[in-house]
């Protein structure tokens, strides 16, 4: 899978969600992540979060945290 | 095989609908009837049938025939039945000396100008005309007719100028003259049922003539739409379908659900042995009430056709030809590629594809094997590049996913938005409902960047039309809800006592910021700010507003927030909860209602229920004996990345033709390509299916037992008129499948699967089929709180409680215009054809459709030099195809339009991996293009067909 095409849907996502109040849209972008995005996909959005993560939106960044990391496969 | 006999009586007269109630008496017996209920009917309420022709319940009484006449104490004359209101009181005499010598006498003068060759007529045993002559005693024709319609040449041999030839241009029935009495059944039909004005009555008196158009049209070449209406409407064999001309007349039928688009029309079919004689629209069809369309009542020659592959068949490279095997063999094959790929690349490296065109019990069993047999969540269907956003988006406003009204709802609305939709296309029956309240004043508004039928045809017109530039919907919704918010048309009552009152506050304030303003928005959208806010005043203040929607809503990067501003909007104006308003998701396949509810999504399970659920897992793990995987799976495009990156090889695809009808073609071949074992599960070699190594023949709709769930939520059972040609029902193929995987699942009839999904999902509780048999159809939520279903949803306060009010912040789509590629390009549907095509094209709706054409506005023609029916090259950044031009003015300047229903245009090719931000919905309805002269097919074309013909080669079955 693309990083650039999860960056890409990261992205997205937290464009949504910035019309939110700031902590609702942290919390929306992760839950979000978290409820559709299977292992392998946020596996590779890890990958880019820990290689710093600068083609990522801040609230996708934010979020990180509250997005589950997935178990080694 | 089961025999229904049902009784279907023509009444003769509509039912009239007032709540006032009359009583009379009919030949001695007290009736008692709503108020407006013609005589006619009111006497057929008590079992008598008082002779007619002109009159049939599905129009209007005309009083043309003078068969029906009866006596009235009190009053003088003869009134016709069918014309005669009910009063309180009167005295009906429908048989008396006078009348039956009246009747008598009406009955020679039609006889005297009719064929008397009733025994090879095709309409033997099925003709009024003949029934009447039997029913009102005709036993002598005094009159000799010297001038008749019926006699090519007159007695001196010359040629009869009154005498008219049969019209058989249209494909599935003939127009006989000869034979007509000239009752008008079908012109009324045409215009009161169906709504198209295509059939009229030329000349007076005895020159009369039924005529589709002008005197120079043809059936085909007229307005008609072939709907059969026209031809369920016929006493005689004047209209008459051509298969029964072919066959005979039906010995039986059987109450089935269409299997094309969402609107779910009943239909009997009939039969004569295990041969479909013909399918007539059934009248107690609760979807349609009687009507049909082209597709449904004529468009079913596809399960017989040549094409159609009856024996499984395995290749062990996609560039061999395929080998016919056994079911046996083709199973193994199948079962022991799935594990060993499970074996090799673990667990999570297979998949299925459900099917929206399946019945609910088979997507059921599919979405089971992902979950149960392979043991993960990596299961989509194709509502994912269809409807998903009205998922995600109606979830989150109101809590559930789906139509909150029945079809019926529209005969009370007022004020209809129809948006991204194009329904006497993509939903003609459902037309043909809405258009019916519009002539009856119901005021209409159309955002679509099309100029479609909707907007102006025959005695409907558009108020407003919101001609919108493609990918603006957001923009055009919110500021619609702008006006409505600033100018104080809000229904607050209705906000303060049923949706989160913060949360209006909070979207209220968004809203009215002037950057959502018509006004500003108005450069964007292309929409004129005054047209903008006459239409939202007109939908605030106009009495029931109602919001119909389909795919060009959905089809967008932002189609799930467009889902939710419909939300807001119908919220806004307090029109939800119930008749005549509601947020109405159009659906494309019969049964993508169906396949959702089915948990066929990979990150729910059935019931909407996500699969991270502790407790809802647990409801499956007790009966299934499995433990589910808590993780959501892949969906379809994520499937085809993870192929090409190598994680993801092995697919089980049932009735989905992912490679024509998803955008992309090259990734999606390249994905379909980079796996180790595909199967595909279908009716015919589709396009997919030249990347496949296991090809299970499926079987149609006619053989098979289930249900289908349709747009309003309406569960319909599809019943089994004949054998599977190919063997199995579906269902029974999966279960073969995951026998073959060591599942041991038993199931011997679908009722039982239908049982499993009560027995599990909360909203299907109630639902058996023998309640389906009872009540015909149910509409779910049907459990202990609806025992009978819910035809109407959020009346009491919204299933999440508190309607959500949510932000809808327009984004521009990345897919954007330059130089390159200057015009944009959105897809859609045709009457005659339908999603792929896979079906409808081996039809003889081809007539009608044979290929796909580029709509493009005369002002882009001509400064490309393109002439009308030229080949034209049609480019994006993704590839690049040609067809045939079509100069028109229904697209603006700057828009060009086409369908996808032919492969060897592949639509497909041209669209980009662009999704729907929530869902992944690929955003088919905008691409960047540039159209140029062309002369001839791309090089992607012919290589392309070149592939698949090779893909295609089938082996010769071994001695």
């Amino acid at each position: 899978m693309s990083h650039d095409k999860l960056v890409y849907m990261a992205n997205q996502i937290a464009t949504f969600f910035e019309s939110k109040p700031h902590d609702e849209g942290v919390e929306g972008v992760a839950g979000h992540i978290n409820a559709f995005w299977e292992p392998r996909m946020r596996r590779h959005l890890f990958e880019v979060l820990d290689a710093g993560g600068e083609s990522l939106k801040p609230l996708v960044r934010e979020a990180a945290a509250m997005i589950r990391r997935p178990v080694a496969a | 095989m089961k025999d229904f006999i049902i009784p279907d009586r023509d009444f003769g007269t509509p039912a009239a609908k007032s709540k006032q109630m009359v009583t009379l008496t009919i030949d001695g017996f007290d009736v008692t009837v709503p108020e407006g209920t013609s005589i006619m009917r009111a006497a057929a309420e008590i079992g008598i049938s008082v002779p007619k022709l002109c009159a049939t319940d599905s129009v209007d009484a005309f009083g043309s025939c003078r068969l029906c006449l009866v006596e009235i104490e009190g009053r003088a004359g003869t009134p016709a039945s069918c014309t005669t209101p009910v009063a309180p009181g009167l005295k009906v005499h429908t048989q008396t000396g006078k009348l039956k010598q009246l009747r008598r006498g009406v009955m020679e003068l039609y006889i005297s100008d009719h064929p008397l060759d009733c025994l090879t007529c095709a309409a033997n045993g099925d003709c009024e005309l003949q029934d009447m002559a039997g029913a009102v005693g005709l036993r002598d024709v005094r009159y000799e007719a010297i001038d008749t319609h019926f006699r090519a040449k007159n007695t001196s041999g010359e040629a009869n100028p009154q005498w008219l030839p049969k019209d058989d241009s249209n494909p599935y029935f003939t127009y006989d003259p000869s034979k007509c009495i000239v009752c008008s059944r079908c012109v009324r039909a045409c215009e009161e049922v169906q709504g198209t004005f295509a059939l009229t009555i030329q000349g007076r008196g005895w020159d009369s003539r039924v005529s589709a158009g002008t005197k120079a049209d043809s059936f085909l070449t007229s307005d008609c739409v072939s709907c059969g209406a026209c031809v369920q409407a016929c006493p005689t064999a004047t209209l008459q379908e051509k298969s029964v001309i072919d066959i005979g007349t039906p010995d039986r039928s059987v109450i089935t659900t269409c299997a094309y688009c969402g609107v779910g029309c009943s239909f009997k079919a009939e039969m004569r042995g295990d041969e479909l004689v013909r399918m007539v629209p059934y009248k107690h069809g609760k979807a349609n009430r009687g009507h049909s369309c082209v597709k449904g009542r004529f468009a079913y020659g596809y399960a017989t056709h040549r094409d159609r592959i009856l024996n499984p068949m395995i290749r062990d490279t996609i560039h061999e030809p395929w080998r016919e095997v056994s079911w046996t063999e083709a199973l193994t094959f199948a079962a022991n590629r799935l594990r060993g790929i499970q074996e090799q690349y673990g667990r999570q490296s297979i998949g299925v594809i459900t099917s929206s065109r399946c019945t609910n019990e088979e997507t059921y069993l599919v979405q089971k094997l992902a979950r149960a047999v392979f043991r993960n969540n990596n299961t989509d269907t194709c509502a994912r590049v269809c409807h998903s956003p009205t998922g995600y988006g109606l979830g989150q406003a109101f809590g559930t996913s789906a139509g909150t009204q029945d079809f019926d709802s529209v005969e009370e609305t007022d004020v209809v938005i129809v948006i991204g939709a194009n329904p006497t296309d993509g939903h003609p029956v459902f037309a043909s409902r809405l258009k019916k309240r519009l002539r009856k004043g119901a005021q209409l508004i159309v955002v679509d960047p099309r100029r479609t039928d909707m907007v102006k045809s025959a005695h409907i017109k558009a108020a407003h039309h919101l001609a919108l530039k493609p990918g603006t919907n957001v923009a055009v919704v919110t500021a619609l809800a702008h006006v409505i918010v600033t100018e104080g048309l809000c229904d607050e009552a209705f906000i303060r006592e049923r949706c989160e009152w913060d949360e209006f506050q909070d979207y209220a304030e968004f809203v009215s910021d002037p950057r959502h303003s018509p006004e500003a928005t108005e450069m964007l959208t292309g929409v004129p700010a005054e047209e903008m806010r006459k239409a939202a005043r007109l939908f605030a203040t106009g009495g029931n507003g109602s919001i119909y929607y389909g795919l060009g809503v959905t089809e967008h990067s932002q189609g799930s927030t467009t889902v939710m501003a419909i939300a807001n909007l119908a919220m806004l104006t307090g029109n939800i909860g119930r008749p005549g308003v509601g947020v109405n998701p159009l659906r494309g396949q019969n049964n993508v209602q169906g396949s959702c509810d089915m948990g066929s999504f990979p990150h729910e399970l059935p019931g909407y229920r996500h699969v991270s659920r502790d407790d809802v897992r647990e409801v499956f793990q007790q009966i299934w004996g499995v433990e589910i995987d808590n993780e959501p799976g892949l969906r379809i495009p994520n499937m085809l990345d993870a192929a090409v990156e190598g994680t993801f090889k092995g697919l089980y695809c049932q009735g989905e033709d992912i490679l024509q009808s998803d955008p992309d073609t090259k990734h999606v071949s390249a994905g379909l390509a980079a796996m180790d074992c595909v199967i595909v599960h279908d009716l015919f070699l589709n396009e997919t299916a030249n990347y496949a190594h296991v090809f299970l023949p499926g079987s149609t709709f006619l053989e098979k037992d289930g249900t289908f769930t349709n747009a309003e939520r309406r569960i319909n059972r599809v019943r089994k008129v004949m054998a599977p040609k190919n063997g199995y029902a579906d269902w029974e193929i999966t279960q073969m499948l995951a026998n073959a995987m060591g599942a041991g699942w038993a199931y011997t009839h679908p009722s039982q699967i239908m049982d499993e999904i009560a027995l599990t999902t909360p909203s299907f509780a109630g639902v058996t089929y023998e309640k389906l048999e009872t009540m015909g159809s149910v509409q779910w939520p049907c459990n202990e709180g609806a025992p009978e279903g819910t035809p109407l949803m959020h009346v009491n306060g919204f299933v999440r409680g508190k309607g959500k009010f949510i932000r809808t912040e327009y984004v521009a789509t990345d897919e954007k215009t330059g130089p390159r590629f200057p015009l944009l390009l959105t897809t859609g549907r045709i009457l005659s054809q339908y999603n792929v095509g896979a079906q409808t094209r081996r039809t003889a709706n081809v007539v009608w459709h044979d290929e796909d054409v580029l709509e493009i506005h005369p002002h882009d023609a001509e400064v490309r030099g393109v002439n009308e029916g030229q080949w034209v090259r049609l480019a994006s950044r993704s590839g690049d195809t040609t067809l045939r031009a079509k100069i028109t003015d229904r697209v603006s300047p700057g828009v060009v339009y086409t369908t996808f229903h032919h492969p060897d245009t592949q639509a497909n090719v041209i669209t980009t991996d662009y999704s729907d931000w929530a869902t992944n919905c690929p955003e088919y309805k905008v691409t960047a293009v540039q159209v140029s002269p062309s002369n001839g097919p791309s090089e992607w074309q012919e290589e392309y067909n070149q592939m698949a013909g090779l893909s295609r080669r089938i082996l010769p079955a071994a001695e």
